[in-house]
C-alpha cells in the first residue's frame, strides 16, 4: 500500500516536471532570452592586492589614513558613514589629540539641541561621536543628489562582491559609452545625470565620477596622488570600516590553528594508543 | 536497554555512591556515552558525524545565548545592533562569526550524517525510530536556520522572509490568511522579527529535547555499522568510552580546525553580501537566494514552472516539503533486509547518482535562473523524486545483494586478513 501511493506521488512530480520541463524548452527556442547589455559589458574588477587581504594580513596604516584623507575631502562630501567613530581613528595610528582635532575640525557638526531653548541645533564632534551624515535625512539626500541616494559606507566593502577591489574598480572605471555597445543595443544609451561605468551591476550609476585628476588630494607622505592611488587608499579604507577587527581576527586565527593542530596530533596518538589491540 | 555484556556502573567513592543511590545521572551518562554502551568496533570515520553535530548544536546555543545578550530584536535597531556587536562588544566580532558560520558546519555536518544514515541502511528495522527523529531534528534545524537569518534584518533577512512566508500563501483559499497571520502584518516587520526571535531560541531547546529523545532510540538496538550485521555477541563490540571518545576527539579536532579557518579567515565567504545592507522593503534585491544548505529544497521549488491541474507555484511548495517529509517514509520504501549499500550494488550506484543530483540541485538553486539552468533543475527535480518513490521501492524488491560475512568480527578479520598477503607479497 504504501509503495502504491509512493509510485503515484512519484509520479505525478516525474510527470509534472515533464511538462514544465518541455515548457521550458519550447519557451527557450521559441522565445530565447534577449541578450542583455548587462551581461555583455559588465566587467569584474581585477585584484589590487591589499596588505590586509590573505592569512598574516594586517593594515597599511599609512596607506588607510591616506584613504581617510581621501574619505574626508571627497566622500564625505556626500557619503555618511554611520558604523564608525571618531575615536576608532585611533585603531589605524592616530593619536588621541589627532582624532580630538579631527572631530574638532570636521565640517558637517553633530545634530543637537540647544540646550537653553531646546531648539534644534548642531554642535563640534567630539572623539566618541560617530561620524556626522552630511544629509540631515534621505530626503535631503536624494534633493542633493538629482534623486539618487548616496549610500553609507561603512559597510561597502562587505556589502559587494568583491568588495575593495569593486570600490577601486569603480572609482577607476569611469569611462565613454563603448561605440560598440551603442551599435550593438542601441536603447540602452545612459540617460542624462547618470555615468556609464562597466564595474557597476547596471552599467550606469547616479554617482558622478568623484576622483577626476592627480593631486585631487595632497598626500603628506609624498604619495603620488593619481587616481588610481587614491582609489587604492580609500579601498584600503574602507576596507577598515567594514571589518575594524580585521587584524585581531587574522592574529586570533593563526593561534587558533596552530593550538588546534598541536590538539589533533594529540588526538590522533591517543586514539591510535587505546585502540592498538584491538583490529577494526 | 543495549547489551547484555555492558559494563556496569560501580561507583567507588563514597559521595558517587552517595548520588547513585539518590539521583544517578552519572549512572545515566555512563550508560548512554561512556563504558556502559557497548558499540561495534567495526565503525569508519562517518560515525563521528552524530557526535559533531550535537557538538555544533552545543556551540550554536552558547554563541546564541551570549549574541542574544547584545542583540536588539526591533526593526528599527537590530541592523545597528549586530554592527555594535561587530565593532564595540568585546570579541562580539568572535561571537557572531562563530554563530553565522556555526549554522553552516551544524547543517555540514548533518548533510554528511544523513548521507552516512542513507548509505549504510541506518534507517531500517529496527533503527526506524532513531530515523524518524533524525527527520525532525532536520526540520527543526532548518527552521531555526531560516529565522536565525532574518535576525540580522539585513536586505536577504528581510526579502528571504518574505518569499519563504510567501510559500503559505501557495495554499489554495486562505494562503493570504495565514501568511498574513504567521507574520503578524501583510509584510515582514516588527512583528515578525520579534516572533523569528523568539522562536528562533526556542526551538534549539526543543531540538536539544529531541535529541535526548533519539540518542535514548539509538541505544536500544545500539548503532548501526559499516557491514549493516547484527551485533552477535561481545567479541563484535567495544565500549563507547574510551575506545569512540577517543576516535571523537580526533572527528572534533578535525571539525574544529575547519570550523576555525572559516570563522578567521573566510567569515564571509558562504554569506551573502547584501545582508551587509539593511533591510529596504522598497528595493529588491537583483537576485534572492537563500543559504547554501537550502539551494537544494529551494532550485526543486523553482523546477515546477507549468500551471497542471494546480497552479505551478503551489505544486512548487508541495515539492519542495515533500522532498523533506518523504524522508519520514524512507524505511518502508526501502524494504530490503540489507542494510549497507556495501552489499547492494545497484542501490549503491543509484545512491551515488542521488548524490551527485543533489549537488546539481544545489548549484542549480543559486545560479542564474536562465533556460539551461532551469532545466537542468527540472530534470535533476525529476531524479529526487524518482529516486525515492519510483526506484527505491523496485530496487528493493529485487536487487540481489552481495555474499555477506557472517558477523562484525569475521568481517574484520577478514579486512585484515585480506590485505595482509598482499603486502607481505609486495614486501
Amino acid at each position: 500500500m504504501v509503495r502504491a501511493i509512493s509510485y503515484l506521488i512519484g509520479l505525478a512530480f516525474v510527470g509534472v516536471l515533464v511538462i514544465a520541463l518541455a515548457g521550458t524548452a519550447y519557451t527557450a527556442v521559441t522565445d530565447p532570452a534577449p541578450e542583455t547589455a548587462e551581461a555583455e559589458f559588465h566587467r569584474h574588477p581585477e585584484d589590487i592586492g591589499l596588505r590586509s587581504s590573505g592569512l598574516f594580513g594586517k593594515f597599511d596604516d599609512r596607506q588607510v589614513q591616506r584613504g581617510f584623507q581621501v574619505y574626508k575631502e571627497v566622500c564625505a562630501a556626500c557619503h555618511s558613514l554611520k558604523y564608525v567613530s571618531f575615536r576608532d581613528l585611533q585603531q589605524i595610528g592616530y593619536s588621541e589629540p589627532e582624532v580630538k582635532a579631527i572631530a574638532n575640525q570636521w565640517v558637517t557638526e553633530q545634530p543637537s539641541i540647544n540646550p537653553e531653548t531646546g531648539e534644534a541645533s548642531t554642535r563640534k564632534n567630539i572623539p566618541s561621536d560617530r561620524f556626522p551624515s552630511p544629509f540631515p535625512n534621505e530626503i535631503a539626500a536624494r534633493a542633493a543628489n538629482n534623486n539618487a541616494l548616496p549610500p553609507d559606507l561603512s559597510l561597502m566593502v562587505k556589502a559587494r562582491h568583491d568588495g575593495a577591489n569593486y570600490i577601486h574598480a569603480l572609482l577607476t572605471g569611469y569611462q565613454a559609452q563603448p561605440a560598440e555597445l551603442l551599435r550593438k543595443f542601441p536603447d540602452v544609451k545612459t540617460p542624462n545625470g547618470l555615468h556609464y561605468n562597466p564595474y557597476f551591476a547596471n552599467l550606469n550609476i547616479a554617482m558622478p565620477p568623484p576622483l577626476t585628476s592627480t593631486g585631487q588630494v595632497t598626500y603628506s607622505d609624498g604619495t603620488q596622488p593619481t587616481v588610481d592611488q587614491m582609489s587604492r587608499d580609500v579601498a584600503a579604507f574602507l576596507t577598515w570600516t567594514a571589518e575594524p577587527k580585521l587584524e585581531a581576527r587574522h592574529a586570533a586565527g593563526l593561534a587558533s590553528l596552530a593550538f588546534l593542530a598541536i590538539f589533533c596530533f594529540l588526538a590522533w596518538g591517543a586514539y591510535q594508543n587505546v585502540w592498538r589491540d584491538v583490529e577494526h | 536497554m543495549s547489551f547484555p555484556w555492558a559494563k556496569q556502573y560501580e561507583p567507588k567513592a563514597p559521595l558517587m555512591r552517595w548520588i547513585d543511590e539518590k539521583l544517578p545521572l552519572p549512572r545515566l551518562a555512563y550508560n548512554a556515552i561512556g563504558a556502559g554502551y557497548p558499540v561495534p568496533r567495526n565503525l569508519n570515520y562517518f560515525w563521528n558525524f552524530g557526535v559533531l553535530a550535537g557538538a555544533a548544536l552545543l556551540i550554536q546555543i552558547v554563541t546564541g545565548v551570549t549574541l542574544a545578550m547584545n542583540y536588539a530584536a526591533n526593526g528599527g535597531v537590530a541592523f545597528g545592533s549586530v554592527e555594535r556587536i561587530m565593532r564595540d562588544v568585546n570579541a562580539g566580532w568572535f561571537l557572531r562569526y562563530a554563530h553565522a558560520n556555526g549554522a553552516s558546519m551544524f547543517l555540514l555536518v548533518v548533510y554528511v550524517h544523513i548521507a552516512r544514515g542513507l548509505y549504510y541502511g541506518s534507517y531500517k528495522a529496527p533503527r526506524e525510530m532513531v530515523w524518524l527523529l533524525g527527520v525532525v531534528i532536520f526540520l527543526l534545524m532548518m527552521a531555526t536556520a531560516f529565522m536565525g537569518y532574518v535576525l540580522p534584518w539585513g536586505q536577504m533577512s528581510f526579502w528571504g522572509a518574505q518569499v519563504i512566508t510567501g510559500f503559505f500563501s501557495a495554499i489554495p483559499g486562505v494562503g493570504e490568511t495565514v501568511r498574513i497571520w504567521l507574520l503578524g502584518g501583510y509584510a515582514p516587520d516588527n512583528s515578525a522579527l520579534n516572533r523569528f526571535f523568539s522562536l528562533h531560541y526556542l526551538l534549539p531547546f526543543v531540538t536539544a529535547g529531541v535529541v535526548i529523545l533519539k540518542i535514548w532510540a539509538l541505544h536500544i538496538p545500539g548503532s548501526n555499522n559499516p557491514t549493516g550485521l547484527d551485533v552477535k555477541g561481545p567479541q563484535d563490540t567495544v565500549p563507547f568510552h574510551p575506545y569512540y571518545t577517543a576516535k571523537d576527539a580526533v572527528g572534533l579536532g578535525v571539525f574544529l580546525l575547519v570550523f576555525a579557518a572559516l570563522i578567521f579567515f573566510a567569515p564571509n565567504l558562504l554569506g551573502h553580501p547584501d545582508n551587509y545592507i539593511e533591510a529596504n522593503p522598497l528595493s529588491t534585491p537583483a537576485h534572492i537566494v537563500p543559504e547554501w544548505y537550502f539551494l537544494p529544497f529551494y532550485a526543486i521549488l523553482k523546477s515546477f514552472t507549468a500551471d497542471f491541474i494546480l497552479p505551478a507555484k503551489l505544486w512548487g511548495v508541495l515539492a519542495m516539503f515533500g522532498s523533506i517529509l518523504l524522508l519520514f517514509f524512507l524505511p518502508w520504501l526501502d524494504n530490503s533486509p540489507v542494510r549497507s549499500a556495501n552489499y547492494r550494488p545497484t542501490y549503491r550506484a543509484f545512491l551515488w547518482v542521488l548524490l551527485a543530483d543533489v549537488l546539481l540541485l544545489g548549484y542549480v538553486g543559486g545560479a542564474e535562473a536562465n533556460a539551461r539552468n532551469v532545466i537542468l533543475g527540472q530534470i535533476a527535480s525529476a531524479y529526487y523524486f524518482a529516486h525515492f518513490l519510483i526506484i527505491l521501492p523496485l530496487i528493493s524488491a529485487s536487487e540481489r545483494p552481495r555474499p555477506m560475512p557472517n558477523s562484525i568480527t569475521e568481517a574484520v578479520l577478514e579486512k585484515h586478513a585480506g590485505t595482509s598477503p598482499t603486502k607481505t607479497a609486495m614486501a
